[in-house]
Formats: structure tokens, C-alpha cells, sequence
């Protein structure tokens, strides 16, 4: 046991004092919060820009909704004629609206033309052709002799709540919060595993290559040996992420108060578009958030955080002791390429099966997946907060450490052989004959 | 007890392939022990299960008395042919890491390195990486970290490779240092002037059987082949040939010194002795030299592996 302690320690410090790992910590939060300056700082620039679009209204009737906001100038040059106007603009404006001249209200919305240098913004143009739109069908109405206030009070506007059969209110903000902690736990698995496996599977290879293996294993067990390069491993990578975790948490905290007032004009200007719908974003907003409040209350944390825990450790556990034996039955890192399929090929269908799990949470491919050990760290835990029944998680935890048991005792004599073997490349026949040494 | 080591009946497969095939050893303690035989014949094999880094599939090994258990690896000091030391860890740091593995508490083996890096003059390598020392430089310390828990029995596969002939040197008086302070010390090679050099005793293996063991005196005297060396100065060399051909088998030596006219090997019957042999020469001429043939590990190592094929 006191072996295993100093093995762990060793393997800890080797990775923590590496200077990459250094790098990557300290660099990776600092990236992180830089693209994210870049970001508010690019939308604040663009919402700032102020666009100037000339229009030419051959029917006489639009030119009274082109009212300016806060990013776009309208210029009316109906005087000019289209073609002169065409002209002015390309030299001087961002582009041009051409209505031309219609006999009919019917006809009016077709042949509307907008000029530009490159392609418009697409949100400009679609921002423009709501208020066409809008204008035209109130003439419309008008013609008709319809009484437009009547035909206002009529508009409705529907959204349904959802509630499951145990009586829970749920909505589609609800649904979102789940993808989000689903699909986050489910992806952070799924990185530690590709990165701490891999650092497993080097520092065996290290020790292959540097020839202090058969030394070391003269005073401890190869699995022990093993064991303490999982865990000391591991202990580094959740250092690693309970640094970034912390740093980031600071670091937005100090943005968001540094920021804070850009933050939320930057999310107004995003709106400018549709002014209906911020009036209306706005009055719902207040209760959406209470909504979003209790949805996050009622997923069910204890039973995420839990189960979160337990694969977290099966999955990594899993995966690196087969990166380990992989590790040790190869002489060089360029030799891992053949073994490294069949280890990435689970993981990355357990990512592409979770996202579309997240659309059908409970189908017959999600409820296969996130049984299956391989991939139920990933899958399991990107269904749990949609609410799993509870036999279909002890199943699959079950599955996860028996499986877990297995492998890493197929991969210590894997490990255990390979680790004297110099020389050539084994083939999966000689890994299977090793089994039985 | 008598012996340090005492290896019954072990045999090992891997696979369809025999690695030892019911070897059985004795080394006796305090004493260095050759364990002599070609590439492939399975001295790694037998040294690997010896250090439990793989376990016998039958037969028992006995450490001081006592059937091998895992906290035996304390007692042992292995120096593997393939080794070597983390490349980017200190040499202290990575000694006292692996002295720690053995068993001493972190105290005790400061001290201990304290005194061998101070033996071999080393002391401001310390914090330095194994990668900034030269290829000699890192057996030092490999060599340290081996014998640092002044184990009962060591083990040494191959130890001079990677070491210049001063430093060889240095190794092998550390050897036998170690040897009469207590320790007793198996010694594994094929080169075999290290072995006249070193060894007591020798076990030689081939073809993963045990072809031959014992004292190396011993067995040097039985491989004794009643054969002589003889140096004679006389007036008519072809005459003095022909007598002793019509009475002994004799053959040219390889080598004559300038004041001598002939040197033969003589090969005696085992009825013959010396005795006569001297006396039958000293009538017909003067002896300047007179050998008996002993013949060399070399010579026994490749007589009995030939005698094995």
C-alpha cells in the first residue's frame, strides 16, 4: 500500500511539474477568456456600425416605415430614380432597396430588389422584409375595409406547457438546461478520457523506452505499477480541472463586472431587428427565468452528481488501463496507431449517439448505449437529466464495473507481459497468447 | 543455512516455448556465483522468476532458508541487462524514489546515498537529470540504486556493459567489496575473462537445462584434459621430435619464445603423470618451461555447450 502511495506521488509530480501540463493550465483559461473578449468586443463593433441603406419607393406607399434605428440609416432617393440612385449608393451607402412601381397591393411584394456591394447581412435583409411584410398585409387589410384593431385583438399567441406524468413542470428552456448538463458531463468524460488515457499510455512507454521498467518491477507489482500510473494520472487531471474550473469561474466573475453594461447592450442591439420581439422577449422574460429557475431545480442534481461521479471513475478507469496495456505492448508512440482505433471507435459513437440521444432521450438506441460499458459513461449521463428509470442506471452501473473488473485484469497481464517485450510490434494473436502466460 | 539461494526443480513455458526446463541451483552465501551460459539459454528467465517478476510454473525457490515471498524483493538487489532511469527526473529525487520502493524509509535511504555518492565522488549530481549525464556517468548511479538496501543477495546481468575499462574496474572491486562485507552475488554474462576474474562458483545453462554447476576450481579440474605445455632447448630439434612422438601424442604449441628450439603440447594418458613426463624429458634434453593446461571458462564454456548440442 505504501508502494502504491509513493508510485501515485511519483506519477502525480512527473505529470504536474511537466512543463506542457504548466502550459496547458495556467494558458488554457487565459485562451479561453481571450476569445471571449475577442468575441464581445467584435459584436460590440459591429452593432456600433451604423449602416446606411438608401431606398428608391416607386409605389409611394412603404417609405414612411423606413424609420431609423440604432445601426441602420434609411436614405430615401426615390427622387433620384433607381438608376441614379444606384449609382450615389455604390459609391457612398452600404446598398439599396428598390421598390418598383405597382398597380396592385397584390403584386406590390413582388419584384422588391435590394443592391449591394457583396451579400447583405442576412439579418438586415430579414429585418427589412418583416417590416415589408407587416406594412403590405396591414394595407391589405385596409383594402379590404377590414377594421384593423378588430383584426389585432384576434392575434394569439400559444405556447404549450409540458408537465411529465410524475407532475413535473417542465419547458423548452428546461429541455435546453438538460442538453446543456448532460451534454457537458457526458463531453467532459469523454476529454479526460482521450487526455489522461493518452498520458497513461505515454508514461508506460516512457518507462519501456528509458529501459527502468525491469527495475521498478523488481521491487513492485506490475499492477501496482499500473495502478499508480491510472491514479496519479488522474489526480493531476482533476487538479488540472479544478484549476480551470476556479480560474474561469474567477475570470468571468471579474469580466462580467467589468463588462457587465456591454454585455447587455450588445444584447439589445442583437434585437434591434424586430422591436415586436424584444417587447415581447422582455414581458415573458421575467417568467422564463422564474421557469428556468425551477428547472434547474428540478433536474435531478443529487442523482447527476452521483452517477457522474461512479461513471466518471468506471469510464476513466476503463479506458486507461487499456490505454496502459496498449502502451506496454508497443515500443514507440508511432507503433499505438493500430491498437488506438478500436479504443477511440466507442467513444467517439458514444459522443455522436449521445448529442442525438438528447433529441429522444428515451428510445431503444439510448437506452442500448447507455447500457452498453463502453459507452455508458458518456450516454448515460447525457440521459439522466431527462430523468431515467432507476433500474435502467443500476443495470448499467452493474455492466460498467463488471466490466471494469475485467478489463483491467485482461489489460494487467497484457500490461505485465508486454512491458519485458522489446522488439517487434505484437499482433492481436500475440496479445491473445499473452493472456495465457 | 549454506545457501543464500536455493532454486528446486524450476521449469517455466512460454506458450509451446520452454524457457527452463527443471533447473535446480545452489548459491552458497557470501560467495559470487556464475550464472554463465549462451544468449537464449534462459539465465533472463531464471533471473526474472528469481526477482518474482515472473512466477515459476513448477518447482520452489528458497531465499535464506525461507520458500520466496513478495516482501523478499526488500532483500534483493537487481541490476537488469535492460536498464535505465527516467530521463527527465533528478538523480537524487529518482534514487530516493526507488531506494523508497525497496523498502528503506526516506531518512534512511538519504543517508545511505549520501555515503555512496560520496564514495564515487558524484555529490553535485544530485540535482541534475539523468539526460545531462553521460552514458558511464548513469551506470554509476544505476549501480548505486541497486546495491543502496544492502540486500543479502544481488543480482547482476551484465554489469560492465556500459562501462569504460576504469570504470569497470571500479565496479568490479565494488563487487567484491560487497561480497566480503556479506553479501552473496549472482553474476551474469558471456564474457567470460570477468568470469576467471570473479566467480566462485558457476552454474551454466543451455538450451533451458542446466548443463553444469559447482566450484569453479572444481570444475576447472575435472575438465582438466592431462595435457602439458613443454618449452625444450636442444642440438637436433627433428631428432628429439621423433623421440618423443614414438612414445607420447604431442602437438605444436602456438607459441615459441626466441631461446628455446621447441614447444609442444603433450598430451598424457591417464595412465601417465607428469612425473614421467619430466623425466623422460629431462634425459634427452633441457626444460626451459613446463605447464600444465588449465583450461580457461572460455574453454569449459564452449566444450560443454558443444558436448550439449
Amino acid at each position: 500500500m505504501d508502494k502504491l502511495k509513493l508510485i501515485i506521488k511519483r506519477e502525480f509530480l512527473a505529470k504536474v511539474k511537466n512543463k506542457s501540463f504548466i502550459v496547458m493550465t495556467i494558458l488554457s483559461p487565459l485562451l479561453m477568456v481571450g476569445l471571449l473578449l475577442l468575441i464581445v468586443f467584435l459584436n460590440q463593433q459591429n452593432s456600433e456600425e451604423v449602416r446606411t441603406v438608401a431606398f428608391v419607393d416607386e409605389s409611394n406607399l412603404l417609405a414612411p416605415i423606413f424609420t431609423d434605428t440604432n445601426s441602420i440609416k434609411y436614405l430615401d432617393l426615390s427622387a433620384l430614380g433607381i438608376d441614379e440612385a444606384r449609382k450615389q449608393t455604390e459609391e457612398n451607402y452600404y446598398g439599396i432597396l428598390y421598390i418598383p412601381k405597382n398597380d396592385s397591393l397584390k403584386n406590390l411584394s413582388k419584384g422588391i430588389q435590394f443592391y449591394s456591394e457583396g451579400s447583405p447581412s442576412l439579418s438586415l435583409l430579414s429585418g427589412i422584409e418583416n417590416k415589408l411584410e407587416n406594412k403590405i398585409r396591414n394595407l391589405k387589410i385596409e383594402q379590404l375595409n377590414f377594421d384593423l384593431d378588430k383584426i389585432k385583438a384576434t392575434e394569439t399567441s400559444v405556447s404549450i406547457a409540458t408537465e411529465n406524468f410524475a407532475g413535473e413542470k417542465s419547458s423548452k428552456i428546461g429541455s435546453v438546461l438538460r442538453m446543456i448538463a448532460g451534454g457537458g458531463f457526458g463531453y467532459l468524460i469523454f476529454m479526460f478520457i482521450i487526455i489522461y488515457g493518452t498520458s497513461v499510455m505515454r508514461s508506460v512507454i516512457e518507462e519501456k523506452t528509458s529501459r527502468i521498467i525491469e527495475v521498478i518491477i523488481s521491487s513492485v507489482k506490475p499492477f501496482q505499477l499500473m495502478l499508480g500510473k491510472i491514479l496519479g494520472n488522474a489526480f493531476a487531471g482533476i487538479l488540472q480541472f479544478i484549476i480551470w474550473a476556479i480560474s474561469a469561474g474567477l475570470l468571468l466573475t471579474v469580466i462580467t463586472y467589468v463588462f457587465g453594461i456591454e454585455t447587455t447592450s450588445s444584447g439589445t442591439a442583437m434585437g434591434q431587428i424586430n422591436p415586436e420581439m424584444i417587447e415581447q422577449m422582455q414581458a415573458s422574460s421575467a417568467s422564463e427565468l422564474q421557469v428556468a429557475l425551477q428547472e434547474i431545480k428540478n433536474l435531478p442534481i443529487l442523482t447527476m452528481f452521483f452517477s457522474f461521479i461512479i461513471y466518471f471513475i468506471g469510464g476513466y478507469l476503463i479506458y486507461s488501463s487499456i490505454y496502459a496495456a496498449i502502451g506496454a505492448a508497443v515500443d514507440s508512440e508511432t507503433d499505438t496507431q493500430q491498437f488506438m482505433m478500436p479504443v477511440m471507435l466507442p467513444l467517439i459513437i458514444a459522443i455522436y449517439v449521445g448529442f442525438s440521444v438528447i433529441e429522444n432521450p428515451h428510445g431503444p438506441i439510448a437506452l442500448a448505449f447507455s447500457l452498453f460499458p463502453l459507452t455508458s459513461p458518456i450516454v448515460m449521463l447525457m440521459r439522466i437529466p431527462f430523468g431515467v428509470p432507476w433500474w435502467q442506471i443500476i443495470t448499467s452501473m452493474l455492466l460498467l464495473i463488471g466490466t471494469f473488473i475485467l478489463i483491467v485484469w485482461f489489460a494487467a497481464k497484457i500490461y505485465r507481459v508486454g512491458i519485458l517485450m522489446y522488439g517487434k510490434k505484437p499482433t492481436y494473436k500475440e496479445l491473445y497468447k499473452w493472456l495465457k502466460y | 543455512m549454506k545457501h543464500i539461494l536455493t532454486v528446486e526443480n524450476v521449469s517455466k513455458n512460454y506458450g509451446n516455448f520452454t524457457a527452463l526446463n527443471n533447473v535446480s541451483i545452489a548459491v552458497p552465501k557470501g560467495s559470487v556465483f556464475g550464472l554463465l551460459g549462451p544468449n537464449g539459454a534462459g539465465k533472463t528467465s531464471l533471473i526474472r522468476i528469481i526477482n518474482q517478476i515472473t512466477l515459476q510454473d513448477k518447482g520452489s525457490i528458497y531465499l535464506d532458508g525461507e520458500l520466496l515471498q513478495p516482501e523478499h524483493v526488500h532483500q534483493i538487489g537487481y541490476l537488469p541487462e535492460e536498464r535505465g532511469l527516467y530521463k527527465s527526473m533528478k538523480v537524487g529525487e529518482q534514487a530516493l524514489y526507488l531506494a523508497q520502493l525497496k523498502g528503506l524509509s526516506k531518512s534512511d535511504a538519504k543517508k545511505k546515498l549520501k555515503y555512496w555518492f560520496e564514495k564515487f565522488d558524484i555529490g553535485d549530481w544530485w540535482d541534475k537529470k539523468i539526460q545531462e549525464l553521460s552514458k558511464g556517468m548513469a551506470q554509476k548511479v544505476q549501480f548505486i540504486v541497486t546495491v543502496m538496501h544492502t540486500p543479502k543477495l544481488l543480482i547482476f546481468d551484465e554489469p560492465f556493459s556500459g562501462f569504460d575499462p576504469i570504470n569497470a574496474n571500479l565496479i568490479k572491486d565494488e563487487i567484491l567489496k560487497l561480497r566480503d562485507e556479506g553479501a552473496s552475488i549472482i553474476f551474469s554474462t558471456h564474457r567470460m575473462e570477468s568470469v576467471e576474474e570473479l566467480c566462485d562458483y558457476i552454474a551454466l545453462i543451455d538450451k533451458s537445462k542446466k548443463i553444469l554447476d559447482g566450484k569453479l576450481n572444481d570444475i576447472k579440474e575435472e575438465f582438466k584434459t592431462n595435457q602439458f605445455e613443454v618449452g625444450l632447448s636442444c642440438i637436433d630439434k627433428n631428432f628429439l621430435l621423433n623421440e618423443i612422438n614414438s612414445k607420447f601424442t604431442t602437438a605444436n604449441s602456438d607459441k615459441i619464445s626466441f631461446n628455446e628450439d621447441l614447444r609442444l603440447i603433450v598430451d598424457l594418458k591417464s595412465t601417465e603423470s607428469s612425473k614421467d613426463l619430466i623425466k623422460f624429458l629431462n634425459n634427452k634434453a633441457q626444460i626451459t618451461h613446463f605447464t600444465e593446461i588449465i583450461p580457461s571458462a572460455n574453454d569449459i564454456f564452449l566444450k560443454a555447450v558443444a558436448n550439449n548440442g
